[in-house]
């Protein structure tokens, strides 16, 4: 007997449905070319290693003999340093006791809240092109996903008019992920106290995941949490992964009301328990003493930005200039080639790797998603390929 | 601050023309300014971090650290000691340092003899000079920022990611 000869006899429904990833397709498309002269502009996390000083506590934690579980919320120490942390960078105060649950990165906070605040039916909003799993994670949830339109014009900004026009009666929560992945877009302080209102008007709940609030270029960020009447509607999800290049830790946290913290928790102690107590050490290390290595990083990208958005433009792809994170977003339309034939194209002739923006929903079409958190050598060897590549396809 | 002069203060390694494309210079402005920082003597020179420890000809070339005490003079202090040290060819970087002696000195030499001669016979015997202590490096971990085992493994990172 075998039950692999019939998995739709055994896949649940919902999971069967969910759509292949985009972004499956294309990193086996490049895991094929295993061995070439590949420049991958396709990654999403920073080309830093974690600063030392942060994986010698977590060595230090382990000498310690630090190997056993947290509480479920995560350790109080470390919550104490998020409180201080979120209150001296975002503007909004949360008590350490009730109010902070510690992750398994911001993606287990995410899945944690929809799980914790969406029955099934219930339509879930969230800006697109956006982070691939935004969709897949409310349809695990049974909830409807309503994507909002975005669009390059506005600088990938989500505007609160885009927000009226696709809301639908029954929309519950709104998720947002500014700055953005892919698009770099984020809103200033007028388009989110624009925002806010909308969200008040409707009564919705906000999830607002920062993880790129430090990998802001121009301007400051402003937490949505930090707008009047905001905080007691909104889980602020946030981590290490970007601002600590700490992608391979898996540590985030989330902060609101107690009541909606608790009913997360809940979910995070049947099936998580806690994060690691390993990377909850090297966390408390990063919010004690790695602002400074932030700032060098930071500096870093803004600089590369500048420079992958100027070549970009030079080409002939039309590139906004990404407020946030750590990607470029350009058009490729003036090539005639859809997204993905110009990845696939770019990736063949030129074994340069990026990703379609398809990949991150369809108002993602036309274009692609570079990543700069990578050596100049190599964005400028990368662009000088694509204008080869551009350049070959007008002959 | 100068934007060629933030490229070198970070040490990444780039040509002139890769310089000029991540500064939004042309070439020959990064030249420029390569220039003007040579005559306001900032810029001194290229030279490359290596690791020779592997490379069984220069990896027999010694190096040593030497702590010297001087007695300063009226008028001069001890630049006039730190100077005439620093213009030994077996002299690689020289200090002047707070604490217990007054010049750090780094030398390097073909053997450990030659380093031993260079300091019993032209170091300690400048007047002026109380004292030496002199130590030997033994193995090197990290140059300049560089570490010299490889550094970071890199390689095993995802091509594509979410």
């Amino acid at each position: 007997m075998s039950t692999c000869n019939d998995p739709k006899r055994w896949v649940a429904g919902h999971v069967a449905s969910l759509p292949r990833s985009g972004i499956r397709d294309f990193f086996e498309l490049v895991a094929k070319m295993k061995g070439q002269d590949v420049i991958s502009l396709g990654v999403g996390e920073p080309d830093f290693v974690t600063p030392w000083h942060i994986r010698e506590s977590a060595i230090f934690a382990l000498e310690r003999g630090k190997t056993y579980y947290t509480s479920n919320l995560g350790m109080i120490e470390l919550r104490r340093a998020i409180a201080t942390y979120v209150e001296e960078h975002f503007s909004v105060s949360y008590r350490p006791d009730d109010q902070i649950i510690v992750t398994v990165g911001v993606s287990e906070a995410l899945d944690l809240a929809l799980r914790a605040f969406c029955n099934p039916g219930d339509k879930v909003m969230f800006h697109q092109p956006c982070y691939v799993s935004y969709s897949p994670s409310v349809t695990l949830v049974h909830g409807q996903a309503i994507a909002v339109p975005t669009y390059a014009k506005d600088n990938f900004a989500l505007t609160a008019e885009a927000l009226r026009a696709a809301w639908q009666p029954g929309a519950k929560i709104l998720m947002l992920n500014l700055p953005c992945n892919p698009t770099g877009g984020t809103c200033d302080r007028t388009q989110l106290e624009q925002i806010a209102a909308f969200c008040r008007e409707k009564d919705l709940l906000v999830m607002s995941d920062e993880i790129y609030s430090e990998l802001t270029f121009e301007g400051t960020h402003t937490s949505i949490a930090s707008l009047p009447g905001m905080a007691e509607r909104t889980i602020f999800l946030h981590g290490f992964s970007k601002a600590f290049a700490m992608t391979g830790w898996r540590i985030g946290y989330a902060c609101g009301p107690a009541a909606l913290i608790d009913s997360m928790m809940k979910v995070h102690q049947y099936t998580m328990l806690c994060a690691s107590i390993i990377a909850q050490e090297a966390a408390l290390e990063a919010l004690k003493h790695g602002w400074d290595s932030v700032l060098k990083m930071r500096e870093q990208y803004h600089r590369r930005r500048d420079l992958i958005v100027r070549r970009f433009n030079e080409i002939g792809l039309t590139c906004h200039s990404p407020r946030g994170s750590f990607y470029a977003f350009p058009s490729v339309t003036s090539t005639g080639l859809t997204e993905k034939e110009f990845a696939t194209g770019l990736l063949t002739t030129q074994k340069v790797a990026v990703v379609p923006g398809s990949a991150f929903g369809e108002n993602g079409i036309g274009h692609v998603r570079a990543c700069f958190a990578t050596a100049y050598d190599q964005i400028i060897e990368a662009c000088d390929r694509a204008e080869r590549f551009v350049q070959s396809i007008k002959k | 601050m100068n934007p060629v002069l933030k490229l070198l203060i970070e040490g990444i390694s780039l040509t002139t023309g890769q310089m000029a494309t991540v500064a939004g210079l042309t070439e020959a402005e990064v030249n420029q300014h390569l220039e003007q920082l040579k005559k306001d003597q900032i810029f001194l020179g290229w030279r490359p971090v290596l690791d020779l420890s592997h490379e069984a000809a220069a990896a027999s070339a010694v190096r040593a650290v030497i702590e010297v005490k001087v007695t300063p003079e009226r008028g001069g202090g001890f630049n006039r000691f730190a100077e005439r040290i620093a213009r030994f060819d077996e002299v690689e970087s020289c200090y002047l340092m707070s604490g217990g002696y007054d010049l750090l000195v780094f030398v390097k030499g073909q053997s450990l003899q030659k380093v031993a001669s260079f300091v019993s016979e032209k170091l300690s015997t400048i007047e002026g000079v109380q004292g030496t202590s002199t130590h030997f490096m033994l193995r090197c971990y990290k140059e300049q920022g560089f570490l010299l085992d490889g550094g970071e493994a890199q390689s095993s990172r995802l091509n594509v990611a979410p």
